[in-house]
């Protein structure tokens, strides 16, 4: 049986070499299917990791509670606008509420920054000691606040790299020199390693630090003192987060006395669901293109089904003299689904090398990342193996049921 | 020890559309191991049709058909299939080699679906391509050889299997006088030297001489069947 099988996979192979064009424009469809699985699949692998690696700045297992929103007769202002958090609840979460390794606080605001004859408009803020930790920030040159810092409310501050490009010539050294904020002269003591865009998009180094109580006192000029723009928290484990977050609402509803019919006046955001919605993203555009590639492999397998067709009417006398000594019918469907198989294979491999080519060129051109997984390749290539399979089997069929006498007398 | 081939009246009937085709009637017919046997027959007397029969192409609708002692009219298609290849060497008119395929693949072809293994193949097919004088054009492709030689190759694939039957369907209606003289010298002294039983169709007499027997077939029934002696095996043949 292995020697017919080989001898047949030889004689197929004999078959599309005589019949280049053919075979190469039956591939074709193959070829481009799988191509397309591959390269999109890898485009969309890229898209997904970058995603992950753009939430993962956010720092680790971080929840974000943002104040609720003012309303004066009916107007509602803008998220965040209602002066409902402080200091003092975050410090009672963490107190409370022991999945929670730490909280922070941050407030900011735009203002202008001026160094020697240079200014930039920029976030300011100011921030809780925890609040590096929590966001994973790190530095280039120099470090964080001290603790005397803070408890002094002295003017210090951190700053990100595109202020950095903004007010220092290339290749000065921020750290040590004085820049104003609305005037007030402060020292920077570190610059912060660049992070780069924000999964919503926003430039996440175009940043100042400064002490939260420096903020509060000396720049701007709060009215409730106490009151924060945002709170963090982070956990441990990425699974405690929507427990931690259930056990936050709690603790703030509790803390703010609002009634079971009231809506919160704060709202709550994880890591994980920002993450799931910009997954979901690029999970529909994956699933979209997978689609698009099965399509074109559908119509290669037809391809394939259609020439197949042909050559068992073109090789009707061939069947029949391979009938009359002694092919049984599961010889003549092995030879034509070999065949068949043979063409989707080769072309399902030619198809993975276009791929995997286009992928990397992909990246060379367009700077898209781009990931190629084993699992992608098998899979591709797996799929092709099915297609010869299923659109060989009618042609296939087609030839073993063939009657001899009338296949030899077949003009 | 029984006979190689027994027809008890076989019938084979068709239907064409509300036509009934009565191409075999009743035919009845016993031949011995070892015979050189020559069928003949007008065109639509029904001689292709018991060709197809002998050979387990096709079954008898009616009757029954022993071949070496196996009842065949009412085995399935794989069966059948299994009964040519260890049976029968066929020899058409028109060669039926598969072209894109050498002289010694064409040969092997019967072999290929024992599943023997690759190298006994092609040592069967090689001698065989040697009883019919065809040594040294093993490589040679169809297209590269001529109409006589081309039946060789196809007289070559029937004998690899050593059958019991060699089944020759008009093996000279394509060729000139001198390929016929041949081909048909060819099979003469398989019939004569290695016993193997010979049948063979044609309408040309002087073909048919070179057979021991002639059985003429008319209207689906054997008219006359008679045994002719042997002749002088350098007997002239001229058209």
């Amino acid at each position: 049986m292995s020697a017919f099988v080989w001898l047949t996979i030889l004689t197929a192979l004999r078959i599309l070499a005589r019949n280049r064009m053919r075979a190469g424009l039956t591939m074709l469809g193959i070829v481009i299917g799988v191509a397309a699985v591959i390269a999109m699949v890898s485009i969309g692998e890229g898209a997904k990791r970058a995603v992950q690696a753009q939430i993962a700045t956010m720092g680790t297992n971080v929840i974000i509670i943002f104040p609720g929103v003012t309303s004066a007769s009916g107007v509602r202002g803008s998220q965040g606008s209602a002066v409902t958090l402080t200091v003092s609840d975050a410090l009672d979460l963490k107190k409370r509420i022991p999945l929670l390794v730490d909280t922070g606080w941050a407030k900011r605001d735009v203002m202008q920054i001026v160094y020697g004859n240079r200014n930039w408009n920029g976030p300011i803020n100011g921030i809780s000691p925890s609040y590096l930790t929590i966001r994973d920030w790190s530095f280039t040159s120099g470090g964080p606040f001290t603790q005397t810092d803070l408890e002094s409310a002295a003017r210090v501050a951190l700053i990100g790299q595109t202020i950095v490009g903004n007010l220092f010539e290339p290749g000065e050294e921020p750290v040590g020199s004085v820049i104003r904020i609305k005037n007030v002269p402060f020292r920077v003591i570190g610059v912060l390693a660049p992070k780069g865009q924000s999964a919503q998009g926003s430039d996440q180094d175009d940043v100042v630090f400064i002490p939260f109580s420096t903020a509060e006192r000396k720049v701007f000029g709060t009215s409730f003192i106490g009151s924060v723009g945002a709170m963090f928290g982070s956990t441990d484990q990425v699974e405690d987060l929507p427990m931690a977050a259930e056990q936050i609402r709690e603790v703030l509803r509790a803390r703010h006395r609002l009634q079971a019919e009231q809506d919160d006046d704060f709202t709550i955001r994880t890591q994980v669901d920002i993450g799931k919605v910009q997954e979901g993203t690029s999970e529909t555009l994956t699933m979209m293109l997978f689609a698009i590639a099965s399509v074109s492999l559908l119509v290669g397998g037809i391809g394939i089904m259609n020439i197949l067709l042909v050559s068992v009417t073109e090789r009707t006398r061939e069947i029949g003299v391979r009938m009359a000594v002694g092919a049984k019918r599961r010889h003549i469907v092995m030879q034509f689904l070999i065949e068949a198989m043979t063409l989707s294979l080769v072309g399902g491999v030619l198809g993975i090398v276009l791929g995997v080519a286009g992928a990397k060129l992909t990246t060379l051109i367009a700077g898209w990342p781009t990931i190629i997984s084993g699992n992608v390749i098998l899979l591709a290539f797996f799929f092709s193996l099915v297609v010869g399979l299923f659109f060989g089997l009618y042609p296939a069929n087609k030839a073993a049921r063939l009657n001899p006498i009338e296949a030899l007398r077949y003009e | 020890m029984s006979s190689l081939i027994e027809c008890e009246e076989v019938w084979k009937i068709y239907q064409a559309g509300d036509m009934e085709v009565q191409a075999l009637r009743g035919l009845s017919l016993t031949i011995e191991q070892g015979e050189f046997v020559a069928i003949m027959g007008s065109s639509g007397s029904g001689k292709s049709t018991l060709m197809n029969i002998l050979g387990c192409l096709d079954q008898p609708t009616k009757g029954r058909y022993r071949l070496n002692g196996i009842e065949v009219s009412n085995l399935k298609p794989d069966q059948l299939a299994g009964i040519r290849n260890q049976q029968i060497g066929f020899v058409f008119q028109s060669f039926n080699l598969i072209t894109r395929t050498s002289a010694l693949e064409n040969a092997q072809l019967p072999l290929f679906y024992r599943g023997l293994s690759l190298r006994e193949q092609r040592a069967q097919a090689a001698a065989a391509l040697g009883r019919v004088g065809l040594q040294g054009r093993e490589h040679h492709y169809p297209t590269q050889l001529s109409g006589g030689q081309q039946q060789r190759v196809a007289i070559a694939r029937a004998l690899v299997t050593s059958p019991s039957l060699l089944l020759a369907d008009e093996p000279t209606g394509n060729l000139d006088t001198q390929s016929s003289q041949e081909i048909m010298r060819v099979l003469e002294t398989l019939n004569r030297d290695e016993g193997i039983t010979i049948i063979l169709v044609t309408h040309e007499v002087d073909v048919a001489a070179y057979a021991a027997r002639e059985i003429v077939i008319k209207d689906g029934q054997i008219l006359t069947d008679r045994t002719t002696k042997a002749r002088p095996v350098s007997c002239p043949v001229e058209a």
